[in-house]
């Protein structure tokens, strides 16, 4: 007997803790705070051949695309596990660009003009990335169209692309349709983020060779589709974030003594402490109901992706927060890697729409009018 | 091992020897607990069949689409959520046969007799008295207990009591069922803020219960009473709760209903609350799915305090948004309800109530606390009482 009544499955599988296994196994061994900040202080936070074990080896970068176009099969539930994984270490990876976001709009393009990028994408031979700013939300408004010059050329301007750096090939929406641009017809300029872990750069495209992949309909509604699953993902990478910083903080706690006590012992210090960790469990579930919805294709994926992202975002930065001040002094220095993740967690609460935004999301979503 | 089919078979086999229509509900809910279905997760021959405890839903939802009665379990929740896994876990074979059954069925409600005024957050601290009195085989009980909800109309109550003085708190306590009825017990309505006295005051002055009636062994209240306390505090994670289950729902109603009075400023508090009473709905989804595969996740301790706090922004928020409406009451006069409507009544009154929400099972200074230390592991504050006798401490 099944109780009555659908209703997300929140829990882990086996098999999703399996994957999470590996990809914390890797990133502890190649991705630590310490190596993270070398790179990112090298102005190269990338490391290759660490996404080449993490997108090919383990085989992450296909988990959504069918096994048919040469992927894993699998879906967004699993991709959530391996964006927790990467919060967690603050890794530097073009993950939800290549893996995600383009992995989407690639699905929805024409089967036929996709399927070669498909399976390059899923085998992790090159790294895709989409021509949008972080800071696009899904349902606002795409920003200006880059112009079709003619035969098969594109011209126009994108900003603040993350990731843009390590991409071997742009999807480009323009006004007759969506495009894939070699990157290394494109000239990119980076710019100074304010995450040190996924680096920005504008786009500049002058008469760049371009393949079409879909109409301009099609394009625009990939895109969108895209943006959703992203949003959705995003806040699993968000709880991976404030899971991290708890931990270091509880564990630093316990430790570190004033006034001839562990600093943890004091009753302010713990209701902080639990009160974070009441948020962190709930973010967790939004992220995990998120990741069903969009997995399930259920009618209310939308509704549930604007609450997982109006409510995660804000539990990442409190928690980096939280992480920088209760370390003291230590947490404000560049050596403790708190700045990595309090770094990376206002950025993500910039990336794929603010909280304020997918407020206004859950307000239609939901029935609950403006005045 | 008993399966969902063997289940479905015992279902229709009460249904067919028991019809809801032509069966009196006492005599309904006797046959349901004697077949084995009333949880069960129980032992057999106590209502139970040994089965996983995640197979009940589905027993319920059967026999309520049979139009079988159920057992108005909001009216009996202390008997349900704090006696009867007590008395399953501590209990004599005895006692288990005594009182089950007519717990179960709502024969006999149970009320809980810990807090003291004097012993609300430190429950440990409470000082009503149990002597024994050896020639009769009776403890003599003379105290006070406060905030029991139903004793005025239970049958049964979960009494602890201080049995040795001599020894530090925690180990001088035993665990009592005291009869409600018995001479010495006093019964008095507890008025609260609301106007009504859900609560009581209950006195206890040379009230006799025989040691028949004691619930492990002298001087091991303690940790019964934590067995107790336990089932009080996950028992809100087993229930599914739908959307805009709970206080969000009346909010989103009135907001819905009154394009009047909508202002942008109560807007964005309102999509602030209706995402956390959403998200706290799937963290309580989350624990009971937890709960329901055998892998109790420690959030249980935890959804209690998040449901206090939105509960109070939420109602504060709805008497706010009905401007000149939220300025009225319904009704001060003093009632003695059987059972509590969170969400029911008005605005003003789930404002009022929800108030109780961050004392009532456990302050949420206390659960906090317990998150720390038991969840995070953080160290325990310095203490001082515990090893000193209970006799000797500051009152």
């Amino acid at each position: 007997m099944t109780a009555p009544g659908a209703a997300p499955d929140l829990r882990y599988s086996d098999t999703e803790e399996e994957l999470r296994s590996a990809v914390r196994a890797l990133l502890a061994a190649r991705c630590t705070p310490a190596s993270v900040l070398a790179r990112a202080e090298g102005g190269r936070p990338h490391d290759p051949a660490l996404w080449q074990t993490l997108a090919a080896g383990i085989g992450t970068a296909g988990l959504l695309v069918p096994e048919e176009l040469g992927g894993q099969g699998a879906g967004p539930r699993e991709a959530a596990v391996v964006l927790e994984e990467l919060g967690r270490a603050a890794a530097p990876a073009p993950y939800l660009a290549h893996a995600v976001l383009s992995a989407v709009v690639l699905l929805h393009c024409d089967p036929a003009a996709a399927a070669p990028h498909l399976a390059e994408l899923a085998a992790g031979r090159r790294v895709y990335v989409p021509a949008l700013p972080l800071t696009q939300a899904p349902g606002a408004p795409l920003p200006p169209p880059v112009r079709d010059t003619g035969s098969g050329t594109l011209t126009g301007r994108a900003t603040s692309i993350a990731d843009a750096v390590a991409a071997d090939v742009l999807l480009v929406l323009a006004d007759t349709g969506l495009y894939a641009v070699e990157a290394s017809g494109v000239r990119l300029t980076a710019r100074t983020p304010l995450d040190l872990t996924r680096p920005l750069a504008d786009a500049d495209l002058r008469q760049a060779a371009a393949t079409r992949l879909a109409g301009p309909e099609t394009g625009r509604a990939a895109v969108q589709r895209a943006l959703l699953c992203g949003a959705g993902l995003l806040a699993s990478e968000q709880v991976g974030i404030a899971e991290w910083c708890l931990d270091r903080t509880v564990a630093y706690l316990r430790t570190r003594h004033q006034f001839n006590r562990p600093v943890g012992s004091f009753q302010a210090v713990k209701h902080r402490l639990a009160r974070l960790w009441l948020d962190t469990a709930a973010a967790r579930a939004a992220a995990r109901a998120a990741a069903d919805a969009l997995a399930a294709d259920a009618p209310d994926a939308p509704l549930t992706v604007a609450v997982a992202q109006a409510y995660c975002s804000g539990v990442a930065v409190r928690a980096a927060e939280e992480c920088v001040q209760l370390h003291g002094g230590i947490g404000m220095t560049w050596e403790h890697p708190a700045h990595l993740y309090l770094k990376r967690a206002k950025a993500d609460s910039l990336a794929l729409g603010t909280a304020g935004h997918h407020h206004t999301a859950v307000a239609d979503l939901a029935d609950l009018p403006a005045p | 091992m008993t399966t969902a089919d063997a289940l479905r078979t015992r279902v229709r086999d009460l249904l067919a020897a028991h019809p809801p229509a032509t069966t009196g509900r006492t005599a309904f809910l006797q046959a349901r607990f004697d077949a084995g279905l009333a949880w069960v997760h129980y032992p057999e021959g106590l209502g139970g069949l040994g089965a996983p405890r995640s197979l009940q839903a589905a027993v319920d939802a059967e026999l309520a689409a049979a139009g079988a009665p159920d057992n108005d379990p909001r009216r009996i929740g202390i008997g349900l959520g704090m006696a009867a896994p007590t008395i399953l876990a501590h209990g004599t074979a005895e006692q288990k046969q005594r009182f089950l059954r007519p717990l179960w069925t709502g024969e006999e409600v149970w009320c809980q007799l810990f807090s003291e005024p004097g012993a609300g957050s430190d429950l440990a601290a409470l000082g009503t008295r149990a002597v024994l009195d050896e020639a009769a085989g009776e403890w003599i009980v003379d105290g006070q207990k406060v905030w029991t909800s139903s004793a005025h109309t239970a049958r049964w109550g979960i009494l602890l009591a201080r049995t040795d003085p001599g020894l530090p708190k925690h180990r001088g306590i035993s665990f009592f069922v005291c009869d409600m009825h018995a001479p010495g017990v006093e019964v008095r309505p507890l008025r609260q803020i609301t106007g009504e006295a859900e609560f009581n005051e209950v006195f206890l002055t040379g009230v006799r219960i025989p040691d028949a009636h004691r619930i492990g062994d002298a001087g091991q209240g303690w940790e019964v009473a934590r067995t107790t306390l336990m089932n009080e505090r996950v028992s809100i994670g087993g229930m599914r709760i739908p959307r805009e289950g709970g206080m969000i729902g009346r909010l989103a109603e009135a907001w819905r209903e009154r394009p009047d009075r909508r202002t942008h400023a109560h807007h964005q508090r309102l999509l602030g609350l209706w995402v956390e009473a959403e998200v706290a709905r799937l963290a309580a989804e989350r624990l009971r799915q937890q709960l329901a595969a055998g892998q109790p996740g420690p959030e249980g301790s935890g959804m209690k305090l998040t449901f206090a706090r939105l509960n109070q922004e939420i109602s504060g928020l709805e008497v706010e948004f009905l401007g000149e409406d939220g300025l009225s009451y319904g009704d001060w006069e003093m009632t003695r309800p059987d059972t509590v409507d969170f969400t029911g009544r008005d605005a003003g009154y789930r404002y009022l109530r929800a108030k109780g929400n961050s004392i009532e099972g456990g302050t949420s200074e206390i659960l906090l606390n317990i998150v720390a230390e038991r969840v995070l592991g953080l160290p325990a504050e310095p203490r001082d009482d515990k090893d000193v006798p209970w006799k000797d401490l500051a009152r």
